[in-house]
C-alpha cells in the first residue's frame, strides 16, 4: 500500500482545460492576497485581530465573508450550467461533458445551501444577536471561533477537490445506491461527505451556542416577550440546528461505513435500504430550509419595522408562527419523495402537513404588510429587498402548496418546475433576507453606509434577473423538462433556456454591482460615515458604537419594553443616540483570543483530505493533533482579558465627540 | 432590588433536590438504584419469560424502559418539575418531541414503503433468474 | 405545538412580573445548560441510528439474526456495569459537592473501572461475533447493530478519556470553577449514557430476541 493513499498524479484533472483554468486563476489569486499580506506585514493584524479572535462581531464578519467569496464561486457554477442548457439542444451538445455538467450541478447545490445560505445567515445572527440582546459576547465565544472555523474547512476541502481528484457526480442530495462505492468508485462522493460532515460539526456547535446565548444571557429586563423578532427567530432557526443536523450526521456517518467498511446500510446487496438514506436525509433537509429562511424573516421583520417607523404589527403572533414553523418543520419532510413509493395514506398525512405550514408563514406576511400599511415608509435599500421579497415569496410559496398536493407532485416531482420553485423561495426568500441585512448591518459593523445608488442598481438587476432566470423553469417544468440535463432533444424547449440563460447574467450584473458598492463605498468612507444609529432603529444593537467597541456596550442597558432602543429615545425625547456617560464605568471581563479555532480548522481539513485520499497515518495524526490541541486549551491558565476602565471610558468620550461633531 | 430568579444547571444536585445535607442526596441516588435494578431486572425477566402474552412484550419493554428513563431522569440527573427547572424540562421535552417525530415517522414511512415495494412472487423470480 | 404552548405560558407570567426579567445567569449554569443542549442533540443522532436499526433490524440477508447471536447473559453483566458506574458517578458528584479528595478519587476510579469492564465485554462481544462470521459487512442488520451499539461504546470511551483528564485537572487544579463545571457536565454525559444504554438494551438485545 502506497504512503500516499489513493492519491497521485493522475488526481489532477490536466486534461480538463477549463478545470485548470479556473484551478489556475484561483491559485494565483489566493497566492496574490497571501503575497500582498506578507509585503504590506498584516500578518501580525490578521492572526491578532481576526484569525484568533472570539469577538462574535469579528466571527460574523468573516462568516458573510466566506459567504460572499463562495457566493461566487457557485454563482460561476450557476452560469455554466445556464450556458450549456442555452447552447445544448438537439444535436449540439455544448461545450461541458456529462461528467463535468454532473459535478457543476452537485458543487452548486452543495455550496449555495451549505457554503452559501448557511454561513451568510450564521454571520448575520452572529453579529446581531449578541448586540440586540444586549450582551457582550456569545455563551460560548471559543466554541464560536472552532465553528466559524470548521464551516471554513468544509469549504477548503470543496475548493480543494475543483484542483485535486473531483466532485461528487450524484447532485446535492448524493442518494444511494448511486452515491455508494459500488456506482461512484472515484474520491468525488468522499469530497461530498467529508466537507459536509466536518461543516456540519462547526454548524451544531453553532447551534448549541445561539441556544444558550439566547435563553440563558440577555441584558438585564429582557424578558422573553420583550425580545426582538429576530432573535426569536435566531432561536427557532438554532433549535433546529440542534434537532437536525445530528440527523445529517448519523445519515452521512452511515453512507460513510457503507464505503470505507463495506457495511450495508444502503447498498443494494446485504439487503441493505436506499430509501433509509432518502428517509434520514430529508428528516434534516425539511428542517434546514427553514434553518435558513426563519433569520430571514427575522431580517425582514426588523427592516419593515424600521423603515415604516412603526412597531411591528402583531408581535405575538409573529413568535407564536415562529415557533409553530420551528415544530411543523419536522412532520413534513416526506414531501420530498412523494413520488417513491408511499402509499396514499402517508403521502395525504405528509400532504396536508405541508399545506398546513404554510399557514403560519401567510401570518407573517401580512404582519409584515399590517406593519407598512399606514407607516412612513423610507424606500431605502433595505427596505426594497423586503418588498421584492414579500412579492416572489409569496408566489414561490403558492407553487409549493401546489406540489404539496400528491397528485401534482407526481406530474412536477425532478421536474424543472420543482427547480424552479425551490430557488423562488431560496433566492427570494434567504438570498433576498440576507442581502437586505447585509444593507441593514453593514453600517454597525463598519461604521458607514454602502452608496445608494449601486444597492438599489443591484437589487433591481437581482430582481429583474431573478425573473427571467426562473419564470421559464416554471414553463419548462409543465412542458416536461427534467432537471439536471447535459443535453435534450427537445428543441422547442430552447428558447425558454436561453430566456433563462439571460436572466442569470442579469442577476450576475447585480453582483457586479454589489461588488462596485462596496468598493465605491469603501473609498467613500469618510463621507458616508455614520454615527450608532443610521436608521433611527428600535432594538438595541444601535445602542452601541458604529462598529462597535470589543465589549459592545460600556453599561449594558437595562431593557423595560419591546422595541428597547425607540423606548429610550422617546423617554430621552430625542431623536438620536443618548448622550454618553462620563464615569461611572466598571472593569470588563472579556475572553481571551484563542488560536484553537484556527488550529483545529486546519487539522480538520488535514484529517478530512487523509481520510478521502485513504492517508491513513495522515488521518491518524490529525485526529491526534486535535485531542491534543483540545488538551492543551483545557489546561491553558488564563482564559479572560481585563479591559480598564480607563479605556472604556477613553472610547466613550471618542465617540461622544464625534456624534457632537 | 428584586431577585433576578434562574433556573438552575441541569444535573445540579444540590440545587435541585435543595437537599444541602449529602446524606439526603445519597438516599435520592440510592432509591434511583434501586428502582433502576428492579425495572432492568424485569426487562429481562418479561424478555425471557414464557407466561405473558408474547404480542404484548415489546410494548411492555418499551414502558419499562420509558419508565427506567424516568428514573434516570429525576433521580440521577435531578430534573424536577420545579419553577427552577423550566428552562431545562422545556429542552428535554423538545428534545423529546423530535426524537419521537423522527423515530416514529421513520418507521412508519419505511414500513410503508417495504409494503409498498414487495415485488410480486412472479417478478421476484425473474429477478433472481438474472 | 407543546413547545410552542409551554414556551408562552411561561413567557406571560415573564411578563406579568416585570421585574422578573433574565439577565446574565452565572456561568455554571450557562455552560451546564449549554452542555445539556448538546446531549439533547446528541440523543437526536442517535434517534437516527435507532430508527435505521428498527427498519433493518429484519435485513438479515441470510446471515445470523438477532435471536441467534446475543447473549443475554452478558448484556445483563454489561447492563449492571453501567448502571453502577452511574451510581459511583452519582456519588462523585457528591464527593465533590463536599470537597473531598479521597473520596472523589475512590468514586472516579470506580467509575472508570466500571465503565472499562463494560467496554471490554462489548469489544469481546464484538470479536466474538466477528470471529463467528457475523461481521457488520454480512448484512444490513449486522451493520446497523454493530453501528449503533458501536456508537454508544464509542460515546463510553470518549466519557472514559474525558475521565482521565478530569483526574489529572482535579489533581492539577484543585475543585477549580472550571474544573467544577466540567465535571458537572461529565457527569451529565455519564447519565446520558445510561439512558441511552436503557433503550439500546431493550430494543437491540430484549426486543430483538423476542421477535
Amino acid at each position: 500500500m502506497s504512503l500516499l493513499g489513493k492519491l497521485s498524479w493522475d488526481a489532477i484533472p490536466l486534461d480538463q482545460p477549463i478545470v485548470m483554468g479556473v484551478s489556475f486563476v484561483m491559485v494565483l489569486v489566493i497566492a496574490s492576497i497571501l503575497g500582498w499580506i506578507t509585503l504590506k506585514g498584516h500578518w501580525s493584524y490578521l492572526w491578532g485581530e481576526w484569525l484568533t479572535s472570539v469577538d462574535h462581531k469579528r466571527i460574523g464578519i468573516m462568516y458573510v465573508i466566506l459567504a460572499l467569496i463562495m457566493l461566487l464561486r457557485g454563482f460561476a457554477d450557476a452560469l455554466m450550467m445556464r450556458a450549456q442548457q442555452a447552447v445544448a439542444a438537439g444535436d449540439a451538445q455544448g461545450y461541458l461533458p456529462p461528467e463535468h455538467f454532473d459535478q457543476i450541478f452537485s458543487a452548486h447545490g452543495t455550496i449555495m445551501i451549505f457554503f452559501v445560505a448557511m454561513p451568510f445567515v450564521i454571520g448575520l445572527m452572529n453579529f446581531v444577536v449578541p448586540l440586540q440582546l444586549g450582551v457582550r459576547d456569545m455563551a460560548f465565544p471559543t466554541l464560536n471561533s472552532i465553528g466559524l472555523g470548521l464551516t471554513a474547512s468544509g469549504i477548503l476541502l470543496t475548493n480543494i477537490s475543483l484542483v485535486v481528484g473531483e466532485f461528487a457526480k450524484t447532485g446535492w442530495v448524493a442518494y444511494p445506491p448511486l452515491s455508494e462505492l459500488q456506482f461512484s468508485p472515484g474520491v468525488g462522493v468522499d469530497y461530498y461527505l467529508w466537507a459536509l460532515q466536518i461543516s456540519g460539526v462547526g454548524t451544531l456547535m453553532t447551534g448549541v451556542n445561539f441556544v444558550t446565548t439566547i435563553l440563558k444571557t440577555r441584558a438585564p429586563g429582557m424578558s422573553y416577550m420583550r425580545m426582538p423578532v429576530f432573535c426569536w427567530t435566531a432561536l427557532a432557526s438554532n433549535l433546529l440546528i440542534v434537532a437536525a443536523f445530528p440527523v445529517l450526521t448519523a445519515t452521512f456517518a452511515m453512507l460513510l461505513l457503507d464505503r470505507y467498511l463495506d457495511f450495508h446500510f444502503f447498498t443494494i446487496d446485504g439487503q441493505g435500504n436506499a430509501m433509509m438514506y432518502v428517509n434520514l436525509f430529508w428528516v434534516w433537509g425539511h428542517p434546514e430550509v427553514y434553518i435558513l429562511i426563519l433569520p430571514a424573516f427575522g431580517v425582514f421583520s426588523e427592516v419593515v419595522s424600521t423603515f415604516s417607523g412603526k412597531a411591528l404589527f402583531g408581535y405575538r403572533s409573529m413568535v407564536a408562527a415562529t415557533l409553530v414553523i420551528c415544530v411543523l418543520s419536522f412532520v413534513v419532510w416526506l414531501h420530498h419523495f412523494f413520488t417513491m413509493g408511499a402509499s396514499a395514506n402517508v403521502n395525504g398525512f405528509f400532504g396536508v402537513m405541508t399545506m398546513i405550514i404554510a399557514v403560519p408563514t401567510g401570518v407573517k406576511v401580512f404582519n409584515w404588510l399590517f406593519t407598512m400599511y399606514g407607516g412612513r415608509v423610507r424606500f431605502e435599500v433595505p427596505i426594497l429587498w423586503s418588498v421584492g421579497f414579500m412579492v416572489t415569496f409569496v408566489i414561490g410559496g403558492m407553487t409549493g402548496v401546489l406540489m404539496a398536493v400528491p397528485p401534482a407532485d407526481f406530474q412536477l416531482h425532478n421536474s424543472l418546475f420543482l427547480v424552479a420553485h425551490f430557488h423562488n423561495v431560496i433566492i427570494g426568500g434567504v438570498v433576498f433576507g440576507v442581502m437586505a441585512g447585509y444593507n441593514y448591518w453593514f453600517p454597525k459593523a463598519f461604521g458607514f453606509k454602502l452608496d445608494e445608488r449601486w444597492g438599489v442598481a443591484s437589487f433591481w438587476c437581482w430582481l429583474i434577473g431573478f425573473y427571467l432566470a426562473f419564470m421559464p423553469l416554471y414553463a419548462l417544468g409543465l412542458m416536461g423538462m427534467t432537471r439536471r440535463m447535459q443535453h435534450y432533444d427537445v428543441v422547442s424547449w430552447q428558447p425558454w433556456l436561453v430566456a433563462a440563460a439571460a436572466g442569470a447574467v442579469v442577476i450576475l450584473a447585480g453582483i457586479v454591482c454589489q461588488i462596485i458598492q462596496l468598493v465605491v463605498s469603501i473609498r467613500a468612507r469618510e463621507t458616508l460615515k455614520v454615527t450608532a444609529d443610521p436608521w433611527n432603529g428600535r432594538t438595541l444593537e444601535w445602542v452601541a458604537a458604529s462598529p462597535p467597541p470589543a465589549w459592545n456596550f460600556a453599561t449594558l442597558p437595562v431593557v423595560t419594553d419591546i422595541d428597547a432602543f425607540w423606548q429610550q429615545k422617546k423617554e430621552a425625547h430625542i431623536e438620536h443616540a443618548p448622550a454618553a456617560q462620563s464615569s461611572g464605568y466598571e472593569l470588563i471581563e472579556m475572553p481571551k483570543n484563542s488560536a484553537i479555532g484556527f488550529v483545529t480548522a486546519f487539522l480538520a481539513v488535514v484529517v478530512g483530505f487523509a481520510m478521502i485520499w485513504h492517508i491513513w497515518w495522515m488521518a491518524a495524526l490529525g485526529a491526534l493533533g486535535i485531542f491534543l490541541t483540545t488538551l492543551a486549551f483545557a489546561f491553558r491558565e488564563k482564559e479572560e482579558i481585563e479591559i480598564s476602565v480607563e479605556e472604556i471610558a477613553r472610547f466613550e468620550e471618542m465617540q461622544h465627540a464625534e456624534v457632537v461633531a | 432590588m428584586t431577585i433576578t430568579r434562574h433556573d438552575h444547571a441541569p444535573g445540579d444536585a444540590e440545587e435541585a433536590s435543595g437537599a444541602h445535607s449529602t446524606r439526603s442526596t445519597l438516599i435520592i441516588y440510592l432509591t434511583g438504584l434501586f428502582l433502576a435494578v428492579v425495572l432492568t431486572a424485569t426487562s429481562f425477566w418479561v424478555a425471557n419469560t414464557s407466561i405473558l402474552w408474547s404480542t404484548g412484550v415489546p410494548l411492555g419493554l418499551s414502558v419499562l424502559a420509558i419508565a427506567q428513563m424516568g428514573i434516570h431522569l429525576v433521580f440521577f440527573l435531578h430534573i424536577t418539575t420545579g419553577p427552577d427547572d423550566t428552562n431545562n424540562v422545556l429542552a428535554l421535552a423538545f428534545g423529546i418531541l423530535i426524537v419521537i417525530l423522527v423515530v416514529a415517522g421513520s418507521l412508519w414511512i419505511m414500513t410503508d414503503l417495504n409494503q409498498n415495494m414487495v415485488l410480486p412472487a412472479e417478478l421476484m423470480d425473474l429477478h433472481m433468474q438474472h | 405545538m407543546n413547545i410552542t404552548v409551554a414556551l408562552d405560558g411561561h413567557v406571560q407570567d415573564h411578563t406579568a412580573a416585570p421585574a422578573t426579567g433574565a439577565s446574565h445567569a452565572s456561568k455554571r449554569i450557562v455552560v451546564t445548560y449549554g452542555f445539556w443542549i448538546f446531549l439533547l442533540s446528541d440523543i437526536v443522532m442517535f434517534s437516527a441510528l435507532f430508527a435505521a436499526y428498527s427498519t433493518l433490524s429484519r435485513a438479515t440477508a441470510g446471515g445470523p439474526s438477532g435471536a441467534q447471536l446475543f447473549d443475554q447473559v452478558g448484556v445483563a453483566i454489561e447492563t449492571a456495569c453501567l448502571l453502577a458506574s452511574s451510581f459511583t458517578c452519582g456519588l462523585m458528584s457528591l464527593a465533590i459537592g463536599s470537597r473531598r479528595f479521597g473520596t472523589t478519587y475512590l468514586y472516579a476510579l470506580l467509575t472508570f473501572a466500571l465503565g472499562g469492564v463494560f467496554l471490554a465485554l462489548e469489544l469481546r462481544e464484538f470479536a466474538h461475533m466477528i470471529a463467528i462470521g457475523a461481521a457488520p459487512q454480512r448484512s444490513a442488520f449486522l451493520s446497523a447493530f454493530f453501528a449503533l451499539v458501536g456508537c454508544h461504546g464509542l460515546h463510553v470511551a470518549v466519557g472514559l478519556i474525558w475521565l482521565l483528564v478530569m483526574m489529572v485537572q482535579v489533581k492539577v487544579r484543585r475543585f477549580s470553577a472550571a474544573v467544577e463545571r466540567r465535571l458537572l457536565c461529565f457527569a451529565l454525559f455519564w447519565h446520558a449514557l445510561d439512558i441511552v444504554w436503557v433503550w439500546l438494551f431493550t430494543v437491540v438485545y430484549l426486543i430483538g430476541v423476542n421477535q
